[in-house]
């Protein structure tokens, strides 16, 4: 256990020193602060329509020019993961570094499980620095502090951001293992990330309309068919699976039908003519509702961190 | 032999990848305190030798003890005695020496109010201790191989094991490498294990030397030792060229003090003998009024016996 403190404590001050912490840090509080603003105007204009977690609307409201802030923190944790992992293993043993330590009285598994509890932390605190400045910036700004519910979404939505950056530090050092070159590693990991988050939702968009076309005059079931397929699709990205999760988390209102395709097909014409009211989910509601996608980003972080700590387990090391 | 002067004993050690049999029913005894010579062309199982040492692959069959434990079994406890110097050494770059073995005290577990003693010591042993503050991208090839050899002594290891130590480093500091090994070895009693291509520095310093082969053990025991074995007793081998051999020469060579045989190939003569002869041979060929056009002296050099092994490898 010791071993993994010094070698986490070592990775840490790695990773706090290094110039791709300041780059990425700096990017996501440039980001984090104009859609802030953008935020804060947007809620001064509409302050008498908003509901009551008004606090909650600085994470999920954009403008016309700039995204919200939830926009850009899905963009962004991807490449904080992939930056933080892409070169744990292959760097060492490059450097010959690898042998050398693994020479020392520690077992072999204490190296990369420091390298990744030491990456996720570095993850966490970024994104947690970031909301917290938000947080206080929306509190002195808006004047009314969050209640006990919006605290707890807050930080519901920092775990669910940790575990989805967990799940990308998991696959690129999973590519840190397997490959030998760490540019190798790090191309694979940004195109599988462009895969999941550019061309499958085409894709999905392509095969569902294949499967089941839609044209102007599709019945309810058909056009919800094609939405089901396409969504289904989708589903295999923890991108989307991480989108909807915040959503729900972060949007009490309405965030549900959001992502719910055949929900919000239902709901839309009736919530248009007024027949239908919506309601804020709770905070349990809203965790039962995202619960599956929560496990399978969890799950998928563990996947990938036991296929990587597998090969690793059981790969040679040779110093050259 | 008794196994409590061994710090190395391996028993039927075998690897075997898919099919290749890359160490092939080694057994090998080190004893402690001996500076032992690990030589064998690449492919030899040298490296996959050292890596079953260190627990970080394991055997097909058969077992390694370091110290008393095995290598398989108790890897922490075997890691514990042993330093390891890749040929490849490697350190974090931007950090300071003095930061590097820091971080190699923590992973052995040492003491915090121990560990600048123990640093300041082993710097000094390699001469490293002006340099200490700099970072390790401003040190030169040789800094780094002593560097290397101050990481592994911080553990105060019994053994130590050199993958290549003077591999690509200029003379100069190849014998400063190698003067601090015997140093280790005589203050410090520390055993080590090299691996090396170097042959003749690798007889400078190594007491004893095993040869390997396509993973097999093919010769153990000193140069001399394998040097009689090999070519027929003697230390020194005299070749001589005269206008003319006469019987009553060889007869007057074979009759002086250390000398082992003395072979006749036309007007060539080879003598195998124990010390350095040649002033009296010089005196019997004039004595006997012949000419000597040329006297060559060879000691039993490692070179001499890797070729002969390696010869059609």
């Amino acid at each position: 256990m010791r071993s993994i403190l010094t070698i986490y404590r070592k990775e840490l001050s790695d990773h706090f020193s290094s110039n791709k912490f300041l780059i990425l840090l700096s990017l996501i509080y440039i980001a984090g602060l104009s859609s802030t603003y953008v935020a804060l105007t947007n809620i001064r204009e509409a302050a008498g329509s908003l509901d009551e977690h008004v606090f909650l609307y600085l994470f999920t409201t954009g403008g016309d020019v700039l995204p919200s802030f939830i926009t850009f923190i899905s963009f962004f944790i991807p490449i904080i993961g992939i930056i933080f992992g892409f070169d744990a293993i292959n760097s060492e043993r490059n450097s010959g570094n690898l042998s050398r330590i693994l020479s020392q009285p520690i077992y072999r598994d204490s190296l990369i499980n420091g390298k990744f509890l030491a990456g996720v932390t570095t993850l966490g605190i970024i994104i947690a620095s970031i909301v917290f400045i938000i947080s206080g910036i929306g509190l002195f700004s808006i004047g009314v502090p969050p209640n006990t519910e919006e605290i707890l979404r807050i930080f519901f939505f920092i775990f669910i951001c940790i575990f989805y950056g967990g799940f990308w530090m998991g696959l690129s050092i999973l590519f840190s293992v397997i490959m030998e070159k760490t540019a190798a590693s790090i191309l694979t990991a940004i195109a599988i990330w462009i895969f999941l988050m550019f061309f499958l939702p085409i894709i999905a968009n392509a095969v569902a309309n294949s499967m089941a076309p839609v044209t102007d005059s599709s019945s309810f079931s058909e056009i919800a068919r094609n939405y089901n397929i396409e969504n289904a699709i989708s589903k295999i990205s923890p991108a989307t699976l991480f989108s909807e999760s915040i959503m729900v988390i972060l949007i009490p209102l309405g965030g549900n039908i959001l992502f719910n395709s055949v929900s919000y097909l239902q709901s839309y014409s009736m919530l248009q003519s007024g027949e239908m009211k919506l309601n804020p989910l709770s905070l349990g509601q809203s965790l039962l509702q995202v619960w599956p996608q929560l496990v399978v980003i969890v799950a998928l972080a563990i996947i990938c961190f036991a296929i990587s700590y597998i090969i690793f387990m059981r790969q040679e090391i040779r110093s050259t | 032999m008794n196994d409590n002067n061994n710090l190395i004993i391996s028993k039927n050690l075998s690897k075997k990848y898919d099919r290749h049999l890359a160490v092939d029913n080694l057994n090998i005894s080190i004893k402690k305190g001996e500076i032992f010579g690990l030589l064998g062309p690449n492919g030899a199982g040298k490296s996959t030798i050292i890596l079953m040492m260190l627990g970080l692959t394991e055997p097909t069959s058969g077992s390694i003890n370091i110290g008393g434990f095995n290598s398989t079994r108790e890897p922490l406890k075997v890691k514990r005695i042993t330093g390891y110097l890749p040929e490849k050494v490697g350190f974090y770059e931007d950090m300071s020496a003095i930061g590097n073995l820091f971080y190699t005290a923590e992973l052995n577990n040492i003491p915090y109010r121990e560990i600048p003693k123990k640093i300041d010591e082993a710097l000094e042993m390699v001469s490293l201790s002006k340099n200490k503050n700099q970072p390790v991208r401003t040190f030169s090839k040789g800094m780094k191989q002593r560097l290397g050899i101050a990481d592994v002594l911080i553990k105060d290891p019994r053994l130590i094991i050199f993958d290549e130590p003077t591999e690509g480093l200029d003379v100069k500091v190849a014998n400063q490498i190698l003067q601090t090994i015997l140093d280790l070895n005589t203050r410090k009693n520390i055993t080590f294990l090299l691996s090396s291509h170097q042959l003749n520095l690798v007889q400078r310093v190594c007491s004893q030397v095993g040869i390997l082969s396509k993973g097999k053990l093919i010769n153990q025991g000193s140069v001399e030792s394998l040097g009689r074995q090999l070519f027929g007793g003697g230390k020194y081998r005299i070749e001589l060229e005269l206008e003319k051999v006469t019987d009553e020469i060889i007869e007057k060579l074979n009759k002086l003090d250390g000398v082992v045989s003395v072979t006749r190939t036309d007007n060539q003569l080879k003598v195998v003998c124990d010390k350095d002869i040649r002033q009296d041979i010089s005196r019997i060929i004039s004595g006997e009024g012949t000419l000597l056009t040329r006297m060559d002296i060879k000691q039993d050099a490692l070179e001499e016996i890797y070729l002969k092994y390696f010869k059609e490898e």
